[in-house]
């Protein structure tokens, strides 16, 4: 019984990763002339605004949101490739953001990125043992060429590829074995920690189910921790351990992935839940819930997704809600739920009962 | 039962290119009755869109119809001089595709897209035009199309931008509209809008649809029946629910179990081995013999033809009655593929 809490408790296993109050504006203003002249005032877009997360060893943290929500922005954030406006991001306690390129080099080995499109992420006048040794190269990991070697050769055949499969090109292949050679090239550095921005996006579904497939192996092999960034829920379901919804920005909730599909409790949450095609829903009507996600440039005060929200009150239009922890492990940022004002009731049935995947309510 | 709105029959696809002739969609038989969703899903290169393209008149030359026979309402349609299909699209058969964007003029208010596409086809005076352009926009469910209807699409949206494609589609009552993947640059909780708006149009004007999409959970909110397509040829056809609960052909199989799904528990999905061949190298017999776990000799020589079983159509061997097989005991064959599937079963 103790064995098995150590292995499932996250807290047994150490935090990771640690993000607190995480902000990122861009500064999306017109030229300063263009401003004089039209006296325009300067516009701000909060693509990530102030979101908290913690991230355990081996756990997979599904972050999901839809188009514009921030959530590749928070990936970026991580891996360094934006620096943040305010917050701290503490990689195995020490914190990251805004370290110097020269600073940063020893982190970044630990700490590699999966893209979403494997046309776009692999430098097409390369051949593949070059691409998944320039990590070995940068960061030295190897003594002499013919370590390099077996090493790529190593890596490829983790990935389920070809160790000859090195002396081609990326257009030689297909969409999924180039991510497949993508995932060789973030592992080249022995890295801990991966973030994955919607590494299966650009997949067919039967290729996609091999790569979350490798994933999952690769993870229990290696102990690694990912962060899983996708717009597809089935998918996060699937991989991840813990779940974050983000809307304009901010987290909206966040719980252990069981808990958040089982029983979702913020609004939007339930939204995106209700509104995604299932394969059980065959002839179903459903009432799509209206509107669309706001600009962020001028989000609306107060809670953002209020307008779209059918619990909305007077409060929720003028004060922001914050993240507020509930029995499970879940947080959730909502004063509908903190007032007890949104009906709780669960949208999923068990698992073992896929029928009730009908029974998806719509809030009265 | 009458003559179906719309027959294909045979339809052979093919592109010339320096290195031989590559056959995109290698002799494939449907039909869509009136008001019906037909949905057609596969994979990248499956040969779905191509399908869609050869209904429409609208391939890529130097694409063409090798052989086969296109019937609207029982009239050849595949035949037929440039200006003549003119005509029939947008008239008799409206079409709507993935990225709105690109389907609308930058440069033209979707007022003007609107009351042009109505008088080419219509009599309609310019004033009425526009009365029903508005008409229109407000039935597709943009808020107050009297003042968006002199927009630009830049203005709208992407959710409203592909309402105002589907207003151009449906704008003077087609019988069958395709729709090449109309949601698949959607946002989830847009997509949802567009699907329920599409299901109930087509519904109060009885239009029928061709529905192309990669996404099954899609196909399966909307469609009546399903068709899925592998390497440019119909693997399986049938109702709807038949196609994904109770899936024929091994591909089908393969393809709904390797689907993550919420609420299901598996800690892996099923995977089906290898990708879909290039249309250079299609195999020989079955396409998918390479990939499947039970091809036989049979398989690897001649190619399945669509074998009525159940409600549907399957193309594949097992199906075969001359090798003295039930359709229980070939079904079961297929759903022996492996253990993940058993626990998928189990929840």
């Amino acid at each position: 019984m103790a064995e098995a809490a150590k292995i499932h408790d996250p807290a047994a296993s150490g935090t990771v990763l640690k993000v607190a109050g995480l902000k990122r504006y861009f500064d999306v203003s017109a030229p300063w002339l263009n401003r004089v002249l039209e006296r325009q005032p300067r516009q701000i877009l909060k693509a990530v605004d102030g979101i908290d997360l913690e991230i355990a060893r081996g756990e997979t943290f599904g972050l999901v949101g839809e188009s514009g929500c921030g959530k590749s922005t928070v990936a970026r954030l991580i891996v360094g490739l934006h620096g943040p406006t305010a917050g701290s991001i503490e990689l195995e306690g020490r914190n990251i953001a805004g370290l110097s390129r020269k600073q940063m080099g020893p982190v970044r080995r630990r700490l590699q990125m999966i893209f979403q499109d494997p046309y776009a992420s692999l430098n097409p006048r390369w051949r593949v043992r070059d691409i998944v040794a320039e990590p070995i190269r940068a960061f030295g990991l190897a003594a002499d060429k013919a370590a390099v070697d077996r090493r790529v050769g190593e890596l490829l055949e983790q990935v389920r590829l070809n160790p000859r499969d090195g002396e081609k090109f990326p257009h030689e292949f297909s969409g999924g074995q180039r991510q497949r050679i993508s995932i060789a090239r973030a592992l080249a550095s022995n890295p801990e920690f991966l973030v994955c921005d919607e590494p299966t996006s650009a997949l067919d579904v039967s290729v996609q189910a091999q790569i979350l497939n490798l994933m999952r192996d690769l993870q229990r092999d290696l102990g690694l921790t990912y962060l899983f960034i996708s717009h597809n829920l089935a998918v996060v379901y699937h991989i991840s351990n813990r779940v974050g919804v983000m809307y304009l920005g901010k987290m909206v909730e966040q719980a252990p992935a069981k808990t958040l599909f089982t029983t979702p409790r913020h609004p939007y949450t339930r939204l995106l839940l209700d509104t995604i095609p299932d394969l059980d829903m065959t002839g179903r009507e459903r009432t799509p819930v209206g509107g669309e996600v706001p600009n962020p440039i001028t989000p609306p005060p107060g809670c953002s997704f209020h307008p779209r929200c059918p619990f909305a009150t007077e409060r929720c239009r003028a004060e922001m809600p914050q993240p507020l922890a509930m029995p499970g492990g879940a947080t959730v940022a909502c004063h509908g739920v903190e007032e007890g004002r949104v009906p709780d009731g669960p949208v999923l049935a068990a698992p073992a009962a896929p029928k009730g995947v009908t029974s998806v309510h719509a809030p009265e | 039962m009458a003559t179906p709105l719309l027959q294909v029959c045979n339809l052979v696809v093919e592109f010339p290119t320096r290195r031989g002739t590559l056959t995109a969609v290698d002799d494939i038989s449907f039909d869509i009755a009136e008001g019906e969703v037909l949905g057609v899903v596969g994979e990248s290169g499956a040969g779905k869109s191509m399908t869609g393209a050869a209904v429409i008149g609208l391939l890529e030359p130097p694409g063409r119809i090798a052989s086969g026979e296109i019937l609207l309402e029982g009239r050849r349609i595949d035949n037929l001089p440039y200006e003549k299909m003119r005509r029939i699209r947008g008239r008799e058969i409206g079409a709507i595709f993935q990225d709105p964007l690109t389907s609308l003029n930058p440069l033209y208010s979707i007022g003007r897209q609107l009351t042009e596409t109505i008088m080419t086809h219509t009599d309609m005076t310019p004033t009425q035009a526009r009365a029903r352009a508005v008409e229109l926009l407000a039935e597709v469910g943009i808020p107050a199309p009297e003042r968006r209807v002199d927009q630009y699409p830049h203005q709208f949206s992407g959710g409203m931008r592909q309402r105002v494609v589907i207003a151009l589609a449906l704008c003077v009552n087609p019988r069958l509209i395709i729709a090449d993947e109309p949601t698949t640059a959607l946002d989830v909780s847009i997509q949802a809008q567009i699907i329920a708006l599409l299901k109930r149009l087509c519904r109060e004007h009885g239009t029928a649809v061709m529905l192309v999409t990669h996404d099954m959970g899609v196909i399966a909110e909307t469609a009546d029946r399903v068709a899925v397509m592998y390497a440019g040829r119909i693997a399986e056809i049938g109702p709807v629910r038949e196609v994904i609960k109770n899936a024929k052909h091994p591909y089908t199989h393969g393809l709904m179990g390797s689907i993550p799904a919420i609420g299901h528990d598996a800690d892996r999905l099923e995977q089906i081995p290898g990708s879909m061949p290039r249309l250079t190298d299609i195999p020989r017999g079955c396409a998918f013999n390479p990939r499947c776990l039970h091809a036989f000799d049979r398989c690897r020589q001649d190619r399945p033809e669509l074998i009525a079983v159940e409600d549907g159509q399957v193309s594949c061997w097992l199906y075969d009655t001359s090798a003295g097989r039930t359709t229980a005991e070939a079904k079961a064959i297929v759903a022996s593929r492996s253990g993940t599937a058993m626990e998928r079963a189990d929840g």
